[in-house]
């Protein structure tokens, strides 16, 4: 038998489908070009796809047919040799809408694998949000700020190349730099973008992970009921209604939290999520009645705090509110956990502030998708610039 | 007046006898099964049901909402969110008005909805006919519909009342489709016994969707999105569902003869002239009627013919058919439709019946399917005659095509 090859794009859904499939497709097309078949596949689950919920796209390539045999008909790969994260908040884990539980980023990697990821931060913050894995693997980034754009649009600023040229590097043994050259030029006919697969070739080095490192959380674990053991008629019991919210200084009781699904968080879904200046806050309601996902809980003095289990990141909420600073849209990286904030600034209001000034004022320039008219635009010539001087 | 409320009590505990047809006596059991919520949507048919159950509604007799729907689809969709609001139902159709309502009809089992429904069976369109053939309601067969052929208006009003106690039992919750001819039984008028609302009462407990009840006391959500995670989980219920039919049908049946003292023996089939018959005919529903006046015709002439009529075909009671047909030297299995391209081009009865003796331990009488009374053609005396000879010929081993047409101009 010869190797079979996995590799997984792991991507926003809608905002980065062009790019994953463009990725996914183009491996395929590279192998090929050294006599390797292949095919690509999104993960069927993810469709109909939900606005920036973790999706994925697979090549898997063969050296031969019957080996690549071996690694078709399936849903997903068991095990890949290379994951890419399109997106670095994507660290925080990988949690489908059609649900397979929350995936670790870096799950499906085998031992010694590598996880490439486009992102500006450093090793050392993307090492500290995804979850530790018992095997070491290697981290290689690909310098530049995760590129989304839209449904229809396509922000060509070089990722999907620059990416091709880092996996010629990292593995060798699926395609070479010269063979994936050649399946860019036939499908993009774009010889500007051959060389953007070169430099980022040339550049691109990695970082070992080790076991002990990375967030030590264990994700939320379920087992599948047995067919005697489910209800049956396809009934499902209902969220129960939800209840007031108590204070956790006065322990007064007041407002109210709907209940909320206890095995589906939103904590996957976000690329930015909103921070809430409780101090500023007029009590308008816009944000509480804009959020298509209901996420902002009710307090006993009637303000306003989004909850991060609900939250997908959108925006409306920062959109819609008519105080200047009150909800500001924060990158998600920025965060360790998903406390409520409400909560921190009840229990010290002046540590809040400091802690909120803080995360707008570092804040790192991204987009959940889409902010403005104009924004991908704007970011093409640097995107750019980063592919070619690095 | 004291004297009149004593005339009224009696006749509400007496069976009394009625000149109706067999749409009528389904229309009868709806009233005395007092069905909550019916819907219509008029096609031949079918249609002669929805005449009388209009009729007994506004004569004051059964108090339930008839819904005329815009079209099937919404026809046997209403009826399925009433059930599984605890409502007990009828609705149906006939030939292509029932596979207008095919996606409801896919549903409906899979949410264990106990719908009761109607089939006038009909020729499928194209071309346009209001005849007899059994295509439309067997088109649900493997859906988890419990699926019966009855073949008296009688037996349309008893198996109506069986159908509601066992499709409503917690141990099922599946619907049931009862299949009447057209023509031959939806519009012929024949004396039937109508049982005492005292003892229908006594046999038909009330519907209880228990933890399945759609109502905001029992918050629950119907039919979510499932990925592969959990439908092969909900077939294996639905599975489990219609392997207790044939228990549950059976305590029905007993229990329909302990109350009302008619006796249907074997609930699946029964069996015409069967004890000392070298072969048979098998078939469904209004074939019986010709093919019974042929076998005692034959007999006469000393053929030793017998005649198997199917009851219900879903749960299909494979290996007590496979014990049955053993005692025979060869079977005859004449199907009122078609499964072009299928094994040997038969029917689908005579497909079912070949793959039940397939695998059963005795012996595996060679089986002859025919194809008669397509479009509702009828199926004559001397068709039968027909039909036996060819049967023969297998028992004695001659070679001849194991489909064979009956009644066609040729």
């Amino acid at each position: 038998m010869g190797r079979l090859f996995a590799i997984e794009i792991i991507y926003r859904g809608i905002y980065q489908k062009t790019l994953a499939s463009r990725i996914s497709r183009a491996i395929v097309l590279a192998a090929h070009q050294e006599g390797k078949p292949g095919i690509s596949f999104g993960r069927y689950g993810d469709s109909p796809e939900r606005n920036g919920i973790p999706a994925k796209n697979f090549a898997i390539v063969g050296t031969d047919q019957e080996t690549l045999e071996q690694g078709m008909a399936k849903y997903e790969p068991k095990e890949v040799d290379i994951t890419i994260a399109v997106d670095d908040t994507l660290f925080k884990g990988v949690e489908s809408w059609a649900w397979y539980g929350l995936q670790p980023v870096n799950k499906l990697l085998k031992p010694g694998g590598t996880l490439i990821v486009t992102s500006r931060e450093t090793p050392e913050a993307l090492i500290k949000m995804a979850h530790r894995k018992e095997t070491p693997y290697q981290l290689a980034i690909v310098k530049g700020t995760p590129s989304f754009s839209g449904l229809w649009v396509y922000k060509d600023d070089h990722t999907d190349v620059r990416i091709l040229g880092a996996i010629a590097k990292l593995l060798p043994e699926l395609f070479s730099l010269k063979s994936v050259q050649k399946a860019i030029v036939n499908e993009w006919k774009d010889p500007v973008k051959a060389e953007s697969a070169a430099r980022s070739c040339e550049r691109i080095s990695t970082t070992e992970v080790m076991p002990n490192q990375g967030n030590p959380e264990i994700p939320y674990k379920f087992e599948f009921p047995k067919w005697h053991e489910m209800g049956e008629g396809i009934a499902i019991p209902s969220i129960p209604a939800g209840r007031a919210v108590e204070d956790p200084v006065s322990h007064a009781t007041g407002g109210f939290r709907p209940d909320r699904n206890p095995t589906f968080k939103k904590f996957t879904t976000r690329t930015m999520r909103p921070v809430v200046n409780f101090d500023t806050c007029i009590k308008c309601t816009l944000c509480w009645l804009q959020c298509p996902d209901s996420c902002f809980d009710v307090t006993p003095e009637g303000l306003y705090d989004a909850n991060m289990q609900a939250c997908c990141g959108c925006g409306v909420c920062e959109a819609v509110c008519p105080v200047k600073d009150c909800v500001t849209m924060v990158n998600e990286s920025e965060f360790g956990d998903n406390a409520s904030q409400w909560e921190d600034w009840k229990k010290d209001k002046a540590a809040y502030k400091i802690w909120l000034e803080d995360k707008i004022k570092t804040r790192s320039e991204r987009s959940h998708g889409f902010r403005y008219r104009g924004q991908y635009e704007e970011q093409i010539p640097e995107m750019l610039r980063i592919a070619r001087e690095g | 007046m004291a004297q009149l409320a004593t005339v009224l009590e009696d006749q509400r505990q007496t069976d009394e006898t009625a000149l109706i047809t067999g749409s009528e006596a389904i229309a009868v059991a709806c009233k005395l099964a007092d069905v909550d919520v019916i819907t219509a949507y008029p096609i031949r048919p079918y249609d002669t049901v929805m005449q009388y159950v209009s009729k007994l509604v506004s004569n004051g007799e059964l108090d339930c909402e008839y819904i005329v729907a815009e079209g099937e689809h919404s026809q046997f969709e209403i009826v399925k969110h009433a059930c599984a609001a605890g409502a007990r139902v009828f609705c149906g159709s006939s030939g292509v008005g029932w596979m207008y309502a095919m996606e409801a009809l896919t549903v409906t089992p899979a949410l264990r909805v106990p719908m009761v429904a109607m089939v006038g069976n009909r020729a499928l369109d194209d071309p346009g006919a209001f005849g007899v053939e059994h295509n439309d309601a067997l088109t649900v067969r493997d859906l988890g519909w419990q699926l019966v052929w009855v073949d008296t208006a009688q037996e349309a009003l008893d198996t109506a009342l069986i159908a509601y106690r066992v499709s409503e039992d917690r141990r099922i919750f599946l619907p049931c489709a009862i299949s009447c001819d057209g023509a031959f039984l939806t519009h012929s008028q024949a004396l039937v016994q109508i049982p005492s609302q005292k003892k229908v009462n006594e046999f038909l407990p009330r519907y209880n969707r228990a933890d399945l009840l759609l109502h905001p006391d029992n918050p629950i959500t119907v039919a979510p999105q499932g990925n592969e995670d959990w439908v092969m989980e909900i077939r294996r219920q639905n599975y489990a569902a219609m392997e207790r039919v044939s228990d549950v049908l059976r305590e029905a049946y007993d229990h329909f003869e302990r109350i009302f003292g008619r006796s249907y023996g074997n609930p699946f089939f029964e069996e015409f002239e069967t004890d000392d018959a070298d072969i048979v005919l098998m078939g469904m529903g209004t074939l019986s009627t010709p093919v019974k006046v042929a076998i005692r015709k034959m007999r006469k002439e000393g053929k030793k013919v017998g005649f198997v009529r199917m009851r219900w075909f879903r749960p299909f009671a494979a290996a007590e058919l496979a014990e049955c047909l053993s005692r025979f030297s060869a079977v005859g299995v004449v199907d009122r439709d078609y499964s072009f391209g299928s094994p040997y081009m038969s029917g689908v009865l005579a497909t079912e019946v070949r793959s039940a003796l397939y695998s059963a331990p005795g012996k595996k009488p060679p089986v002859v399917g025919f194809i008669a009374g397509l479009g509702g053609r009828e199926v004559t005396v001397p068709d039968v005659e027909r039909i036996t000879e060819g049967v023969y010929n297998a028992a004695q081993g001659r070679p001849q095509p194991l489909t064979q047409w009956i009644g066609l101009r040729e």
